[in-house]
């Protein structure tokens, strides 16, 4: 009873905030929470370090904008089409990427993901160094028109509730459950019966589809697609959020996304630019070394630990 | 008698050539990485900030202190060494029980760091650092013009990989350390300070990623995120030789400098993703690596 009215709470704070809050701002945040949650379905669930996500991130969004720009069909419909291609994308890596554990998962991810990085560099839909610009965010269903912001940052929220529900629901079911016995033993869930592998692999395309749902959105949100989405160091960030919200907590990477994105923007804003990666880096240094748990991991304990 | 069925042979050997010393780096990193993987079973994500900062410490040394290439040669390796140690006495052994992801993560936020306090210093611009004197000019080959510089590239990281390796297959030393590989516990029961070796091996890893730097700082240009660019290709590298194996990591790293190289020459377009196009390949017909040993 008590978490349905923090539900409600929190559902009627994000359709307030834009009152307040500028609407771009809100939208980049969900935009990011989403990808930190589909990016933590795979660490904090199974167990999976991915060290590049940003890729469907990128693709994601690159599919949206090309098809946005080049075939005038609705937002809705590119948006699916990004997700699918992130979901396929994340089929081919994950079949490779599973065949490896650990250290090297991450290390394959990674590779795999600077391979994609170089093709969309050089490929000619993805516009190299500039990037798609002017992606025109479109009517839904042909009837609502995205261009106001506020409508913009509704439309989000919409994506990113169903999004978070896909995952929340993936987490609790069986499959989670199987999931999580992989990340706790997977002898055991071997010895069990379970094809570790394959769940694996479906885990991975559930989190490489969900990011590119992310980036879809937003490249609508910032009429942008470009390499920076698909660069190392997005993927880096995206661990980031999870690690300092709450590895394997529901709310966790929304909590994360909110704390490192603001963070950005406060940073970028001034002549602290520069010191963004040296910051970010000690952030990583410090959560590793003294706060594995997360803002909402800690948060948990402080609250079984005194009610 | 320059082209034969097609081929420029000036041209071919001239990316051949340059294959050979980006496989010599290739070697002398994922050799580091493989070492402190050995002993550690982590993968050090600052290996690469380690080969910058190896060649911005040289740099600097030039430029400041009028330090000279062959005492760069020395002691950029020993500093870089004793920052590693550092790295890893205080920041790494204190998460040594935890899950090894959190120690790659850590080292990723020492990476961000490190390269973050270089950009802000001196700019994402590339500067240059001199040839020495001793080894300037170059030999008339049949095929080819060779640089005496890049001849010492190639024969100096062979002899730097070969010496590794010899040390720890065939030395007292070495006994010890494939021992802390098989068994931390039963070793230390032998009264062998364990912990110190696991400090020096990583110190001596980073201290080979540093040797890099100082070495690549002529011929390539000295910037802050020369080692990132570098480090994804070694752990390509790495998944492909897979690091079961102290030899396999040197074969590897230089076989795929050649490949990079042939592709350059027959290919261009795919040279920048050739690595990774072998990487994908290998992890279908053998995932555990050409070297690795089926786990």
């Amino acid at each position: 009873m008590r978490s349905r009215l923090v539900i409600l709470f929190l559902l009627g704070l994000a359709l307030a905030a834009p009152l307040v809050i500028y609407p771009v701002f809100l939208a980049k945040v969900l935009c990011f929470a989403l990808f930190a949650c589909a990016f933590n379905l795979l660490l904090g669930f199974a167990g999976l370090l991915s060290f590049g996500h940003a890729v469907f991130l990128g693709t994601g969004g690159y599919v949206t904008g090309w098809l946005m720009i080049n075939s005038g069909l609705t937002p809705e419909i590119a948006i699916i089409a990004g997700t699918i291609a992130g979901g396929l994308l994340g089929a081919v890596f994950g079949k490779l990427a599973v065949k490896r554990e650990g250290i090297y998962f991450a290390m394959v991810t990674l590779a795999l993901a600077q391979l994609v990085f170089f093709l969309y560099l050089q490929a000619p839909f993805t516009g190299g160094e500039d990037g798609l610009q002017g992606v025109p965010r479109g009517k839904v269903f042909g009837l609502i028109d995205l261009a106001d912001n506020q409508t913009m940052y509704y439309f989000v929220l919409a994506i990113f509730l169903a999004g978070f529900w896909l995952i929340h629901r993936t987490v609790h079911s069986p499959f989670g459950q199987i999931m999580k016995a992989i990340r706790e033993n997977e002898s055991r869930a071997t010895s069990l019966g379970y094809d570790v592998n394959q769940y694996k692999w479906i885990a991975f395309i559930i989190s490489a589809a969900m990011s590119a749902l992310a980036g879809s959105t937003k490249t609508l949100v910032f009429e942008l697609a470009s390499l920076t989405d698909v660069h190392w160091h997005m993927s880096g960030e995206v661990i980031l959020m999870t690690l300092v919200g709450g590895v394997g907590t529901i709310i966790g990477p929304l909590v994360g996304a909110g704390v490192v994105v603001s963070m950005q923007n406060y940073l970028s804003g001034g002549e602290l630019g520069n010191y963004l990666n040296i910051i970010m880096g000690a952030v990583f240094v410090i959560c590793v070394l003294s706060f594995r748990s997360g803002i909402v991991g800690q948060f948990n304990k402080f609250r079984r630990n005194n009610f | 008698m320059a082209t034969f069925l097609g081929i420029n042979f000036f041209a071919l050997f001239g990316q051949l050539l340059i294959g050979l010393i980006n496989g010599s780096f290739y070697a002398l990193l994922s050799l580091g990485l493989a070492i402190i993987f050995g002993l550690l079973r982590i993968i050090n994500f600052a290996q690469g900030a380690m080969y910058m900062l190896g060649a911005f410490v040289a740099l600097l040394g030039f430029k400041y202190m009028g330090m000279n290439y062959w005492v760069a040669l020395l002691v950029v390796p020993i500093i870089v060494g004793l920052i590693g140690i550092l790295i890893q006495r205080f920041l790494i052994r204190p998460i040594v029980n935890e899950d090894h992801l959190y120690s790659l993560l850590l080292t990723f936020g020492l990476a961000l760091m490190i390269q973050g306090i270089f950009t802000h210093w001196f700019g994402s611009s590339g500067q240059s650092y001199p040839v020495p004197e001793a080894l300037k000019g170059g030999m008339r080959l049949p095929f080819m013009y060779l640089p005496n510089y890049r001849a010492w590239i190639i024969v100096v990281s062979v002899l730097v990989c070969f010496s590794t390796w010899w040390m720890i297959e065939k030395t007292k030393l070495g006994v010890y350390l494939r021992a802390g590989t098989e068994n931390p516990q039963l070793l230390q029961a032998f009264g062998i300070n364990v912990p110190l070796i696991v400090t020096l091996t990583f110190g001596f890893g980073v201290g080979l990623a540093g040797f890099a730097g100082v070495m690549a700082a002529p011929v390539y240009s000295v910037s802050p995120d020369m080692g990132s660019n570098i480090l994804i290709i070694v752990f390509a590298i790495v998944v492909i030789g897979g690091m079961g194996s102290i030899g396999g990591a040197i074969l590897t790293g230089l076989g795929m400098g050649i490949v990079e190289g042939l592709t350059k020459y027959f290919y261009p377009e795919a040279s920048a993703t050739v690595i990774f196009l072998v990487m994908v390949i290998v992890l279908m017909i053998k995932p555990s690596g050409l070297f690795g040993k089926n786990a």
